[in-house]
């Protein structure tokens, strides 16, 4: 199977869940574990030849320009890794059926699984740095999902925040790291990299994209001091728990210490950051889990101390140490994920997970008590099972590795760190079984059935296999992966019994006094109690409020919920931006000459100003500040015909109609005055920015204008190719429907989704409190006598046919000559919209056949087609094709597939227009109907003081 | 012609940015028009002035490029001034929408608004 394939599955697998979940969570649960079990029967089918020493890979280009591939590679090590994430995520699958109470949404909960399972397997199978991190992300957005899982529990909600927080930051830190090494490497491509071990080392960036990384991969793995995070991720479901933290997501940084391991390991750097802060992680989290009551705190701390033991021994750089990391990884993930279950049965049948409420389970769940007591003893690092070896197997080289000219000091606090392991662990086993049957249990505590032990039974079986017969059982597996980490030839040799050695004797040491101190934990939880310790969550909390306060206060300064200060900064900002950019950059002479000030042209120019200079002065009075917009708009289409854009004219004026209409609309309800509410400084100071807005925007269009292009302009391509390529004389309908199409085709749906959003906005009004406030509404203003004029009416109605053949006119005409989709659109919604104000909402209403979203839909899905059409026909999207066609009594027309989207774009524009301004006419209907008598009281809310 | 149609489009400009700067839902859709129209005409200046060169092929045009203004800028203008409607549109409705159901038709948010679901505890 293609690795590309197997890294789909799980996210083709987190669609099943949403689309099964009305089967039932047994379909779901199914539909989920197929997807996981056939990339797992995909991933074995490559082992042998990856146990040959091959490299299977699959690529896809994505971006190839910032060298983002989506390429695939399965080694050793991807094999490891993702073998662990696919099976212990079949059986968390399983586990999680059973264990997920009626009322959790089980959809929501197996598709965030598998949309993390995705993920996590995409880490390990990305050939490419950057791939990498768009999965990287993903597991931290999916495990935020499913942390935060029980979203009704505060501390899930915290818990996941923090989390993402903290591994999230870690990612951020890791892109620029990861930027840094494909920029040494020369290539983003991991197989190339891996290559550049000189050139890496040697750069002088190496610290810092070590650092980074390193970064990224310790938030992830919960190293020190990043570690706090996991245990209060422990809030979420114990499956996820399980899954989490015992086989994927924080081995996720373990798994990249290990990928990059060839080219950033054997320094001095890597070591002494690595190991040290490994080795004082596998203390810390040893000894705090010691002093843990809940039985996922203490695995959670443990885990802790256990990634901390890999991560020492990645750092060591030898390659006894990357091979014993390896197989600490597998028999970590087989014990974590059996007590993972075990404490959540524990918690599921007993009802709790305190050790203060429980003890004495043995008899009341004796299988239960097998698997968790094995996995535990595993865990403790206790002849035969498979954790002894990889412990043995870490105490040989802490006690051969010299830190910093000691060379007793990393062996004794590993061997510290062995102690307090096995305390903990043999204190998981006595506090949950061992001692009195209580009659205190907040449930009847009883073995569950096989749905929720099948899957710790399994990774027990495993536990012990591994542990007899290390060889046989992940020999092959820890060397097909150490050799990958190493980039050697490794012979890892795994046996239960070296003999008597140190290492044995420290082990048997720490059994001792590790048993002796579950034996005094009493006098030690005191004395651990008394002492001061800094709690991880209340600085957490403190440094993000802190945080928070600034953004605040950074935030208010610039835009504080006043609209002018945020419009104002803006304003401010660009004319600096601007000024700045002027200031630094280099312009060209002016070149072109000004155009000649005919009379026309003076007397438009000083309408606008004056009408300009009215706006300013009367916009207080606000029909008056309409009527002014009207002008400005007109003249302004009077400019463009003057300037050569006939088009733009048309569409201009058609525009203003519109949305002058729209506006008187709204004014019927809104008042009519705007009244002196700014002092004078205040209005000064608006003055000002607005001046120099208006002399920066007015001085760089002069300057644009006096001078000539800096390069040559694409349009001549345009004018060349207007009636060859796209069969039409007019080059601005040609762009927009053939050479712009896809832009066209963008806009048009915004257009439509624009009005789709005052129609669902005017929903809302016209329910609840709005409605009520509109049906009892009282206008401010003497309504009109005569609703409907008869001049008018009739005036209209005999008007409707001429403009809508108008309409088509200037559709018709539109490819050759000024006019098109937008134009036509814009007339023929004008000539509706004239029947509605003159013969009445309902009138209309009644006459309308057909619904204005459809006409927006069957637009867009016009143009789309039209588009589409030109695939049929192997050529790019919207390519059009267009002949010449003759009828009788007709001049010869042109037909176009570019006038299909023309059509397109029509139907869109009338529907979007008249479902706009029918949605606003429906608010004016709900009140006009009712309050035709004239007003008597004042006006309801258009006197300031009466508003506040 | 180039200054005055600078003039312009600075004038309309500030005019819009005061209105935009009032306190009124109003006065600031009005200013917003006026900003559209400034910066539409500003677009279509990019492609500097022209007289009587509109850009409609004559005779199936032989490209003598000197005879048309450049056709570009007027493409993009034209779909802009429907967005801007689209746009004037939304916010016309939301102003109202904001008048009916808040009672006044004060621009600024208030605080009590703003606090609300910024809490990070």
């Amino acid at each position: 199977m293609s690795p590309a394939l197997i890294a789909a599955l799980p996210f083709l697998g987190a669609l099943l869940p949403g689309l099964l979940i009305r089967s039932g969570r047994n379909v779901a649960a199914i539909s989920c574990g197929t997807m996981t079990l056939l990339a797992l029967i995909g991933l074995c089918l490559h082992i042998p030849a990856i146990m040959d020493g091959q490299v299977i890979t699959s690529h896809f280009t994505w971006l190839p320009r910032i060298g983002l591939d989506a390429s695939f590679r399965i080694d050793g090590l991807s094999l490891l890794f993702a073998i662990l994430i696919l099976g212990i995520g079949l059986l968390i699958i399983l586990y999680a059926r059973y264990y997920l109470s009626k009322g959790d949404p089980v959809g929501q909960f197996y598709t965030y699984l598998m949309l993390f399972q995705g993920a996590m397997v995409g880490i390990v199978l990305s050939d490419n740095i950057l791939f990498l991190l768009v999965f990287w992300e993903l597991t931290s957005l999916s495990s935020f999902l499913l942390i935060g899982y029980w979203k009704h529990l505060p501390e899930g909600r915290q818990g996941a925040r923090m989390a993402l927080t903290v591994t999230g930051m870690g990612g951020l830190a890791m892109i620029a790291g990861m930027m840094m090494l494909g920029n040494i490497a020369g290539s983003y491509r991991i197989s190339d990299i891996l290559e550049a071990k000189e050139a890496i080392q040697a750069s002088p960036l190496y610290l810092p994209a070590l650092l980074l990384i390193l970064l990224g991969a310790f938030t992830k793995s919960a190293q020190f001091p990043f570690h706090f995070w996991l245990p209060h991720a422990m809030a979420a479901p114990t499956p996820v728990s399980a899954y989490l933290h015992s086989a994927t997501m924080v081995k996720a940084g373990l798994f990249l210490m290990a990928r990059l391991w060839p080219v950033l390991a054997g320094t001095p750097e890597w070591f002494y950051i690595v190991a040290t802060t490994g080795l004082f992680t596998m203390l810390i989290g040893a000894v705090i889990a010691l002093f843990k009551d809940d039985l996922k705190a203490i695995l959670a701390f443990s885990t802790v101390s256990q990634l901390g033991m890999v991560t020492m021994l990645l750092g060591l750089g030898t390659e006894a140490g990357a091979i014993a990391a390896v197989f600490h990884i597998i028999n970590h993930a087989t014990f974590k994920a059996a007590l993972f279950m075990t404490a959540g049965i524990v918690d599921h049948e007993a009802g709790t997970r305190s050790m203060k409420l429980l003890g004495g389970l043995r008899k009341l769940m004796p299988v239960t008590f097998t698997i968790g007591t094995i996995a535990a003893l595993s865990m403790a690092g206790v002849l035969p099972l498979n954790g002894f070896i990889s412990k043995e197997m870490m105490l040989e080289e802490a006690i051969h590795t010299t830190w910093a000219g000691y060379a007793q000091l990393f062996g004794i606090v590993a061997a510290i760190a062995a102690t307090f392991s096995v305390a903990y662990s043999l204190r998981f086993i006595a506090g949950t079984f061992l001692g009195s049957e209580r009659d205190d249990y907040p449930h009847h505590p009883h073995d569950p059935g096989m749905g929720l032990l099948f899957s710790p039974s399994l990774l027990v079986v495993l536990v012990i296999l591994i542990g007899l017969m290390p060889m046989t059982m992940a020999g092959w597996l820890v060397t097909a992966s150490a050799d990958a980490v190493t980039g050697m030839e490794t012979h890892p040799h795994l046996a239960l019994w070296h003999g008597v050695n140190i290492p044995l004797m420290i082990s048997g040491a720490a059994l001792v006094i590790g048993a002796l101190m579950v034996a005094f934990h009493r006098p030690l939880q005191a004395i651990w109690d008394a002492m001061p310790r800094p709690e991880a969550k209340v600085i957490f909390d403190r440094i993000i409020r802190r945080a928070v306060r600034w953004a605040q206060a950074v935030n208010d300064g610039l835009h504080d919920g006043r609209l002018a200060r945020g419009a104002g900064m803006m304003s401010g900002t660009v004319v600096l931006a601007g000024t700045f950019a002027w200031v630094t950059g280099s312009t060209g002479p002016q070149t072109r000459e000004m155009l000649p000030i005919t009379p026309v042209a003076g007397v438009g120019f000083v309408l606008l100003i004056v009408a300009t200079g009215c706006m300013v002065a009367f916009h207080r009075n606000r029909l008056l500040a309409l009527v002014l917009i009207g002008i400005v708009g007109l003249i302004v289409s009077c400019g463009f015909v003057y300037l050569s854009a006939p088009d733009l004219a048309l569409t201009q004026i058609s525009v203003e109609v519109v949305t002058v209409m729209l506006m008187l609309l709204a004014l019927n309800f809104l008042p009519k005055r705007t009244w002196v509410e700014t002092g004078g400084l205040r209005r000064g100071a608006d003055a000002l920015i607005a001046t120099v807005v208006g002399l920066a925007f007015g001085g760089l269009a002069y300057a644009i204008m006096r001078r000539d292009f800096a390069f040559e302009t694409i349009s001549q391509y345009h004018i060349a190719n207007s009636y060859k390529q796209g069969g039409g004389d007019n080059i601005v309908n040609v762009t927009l429907v053939d050479f712009r199409g896809y832009d066209t085709f963008g806009e048009i749906t915004v257009l439509g989704i624009a009005a789709l959003v005052i129609y669902a906005m005017t929903e809302t009004l016209l329910i609840g409190k709005s409605a009520r406030k509109l049906t009892n509404w009282r206008h401010d203003q003497r309504r009109a006598g005569d609703r409907h004029p008869l001049m008018l009416v009739v005036a209209t109605r005999l008007i409707l046919p001429i403009s809508l053949t108008v309409g088509l006119f200037i559709f018709m005409r539109g490819h050759n000559q000024p006019g098109g989709g937008f134009v036509a659109g814009l007339i023929v919604a004008i000539s509706l919209l004239m029947q509605y104000m003159a013969s009445g909402f309902a009138w209309a209403q009644e006459r309308q056949r057909v619904p204005f979203h459809a006409m927006i839909g069957t637009g867009v899905v016009v143009a789309a087609a039209t588009g589409i059409g030109a695939w049929f026909f192997g050529l790019p999207f919207l390519t059009s094709a267009y002949g010449y066609f003759k009828l009788p009594f007709l001049e010869e027309f042109e037909l176009a597939t570019a006038m299909a989207f023309d059509l397109g774009v029509f139907l869109c524009v009338v529907g979007a227009v008249m479902l706009a301004l029918n949605s606003l006419s429906r608010i004016a209907r709900r009140t006009g109907e009712a309050s035709t008598r004239p007003a008597t009281a004042e006006a309801p809310t258009a006197d300031p003081k009466e508003a506040h | 012609m180039e200054a005055l149609v600078a003039i312009a489009i600075g004038a309309m400009s500030a005019s819009g940015i005061y209105l935009v700067l009032r306190l009124r839902t109003f006065p600031v859709v009005i200013g917003m028009t006026m900003m559209s129209y400034a910066i539409n005409l500003f677009l279509v200046t990019t492609g500097r002035l022209a007289v009587n060169k509109p850009p409609i092929l004559q005779g199936h045009g032989p490209a003598d490029f000197s005879a048309y203004t450049d056709p570009l800028p007027q493409a993009l203008t034209l779909t802009a001034i429907v967005i801007s409607f689209g746009m004037t549109a939304v916010v016309v409705l939301l102003s109202l929408g904001a008048f009916i159901e808040g009672g006044d038709d004060y621009i600024d948010m208030p605080e009590s608004d703003r606090r609300e679901g910024g809490d990070t505890e």
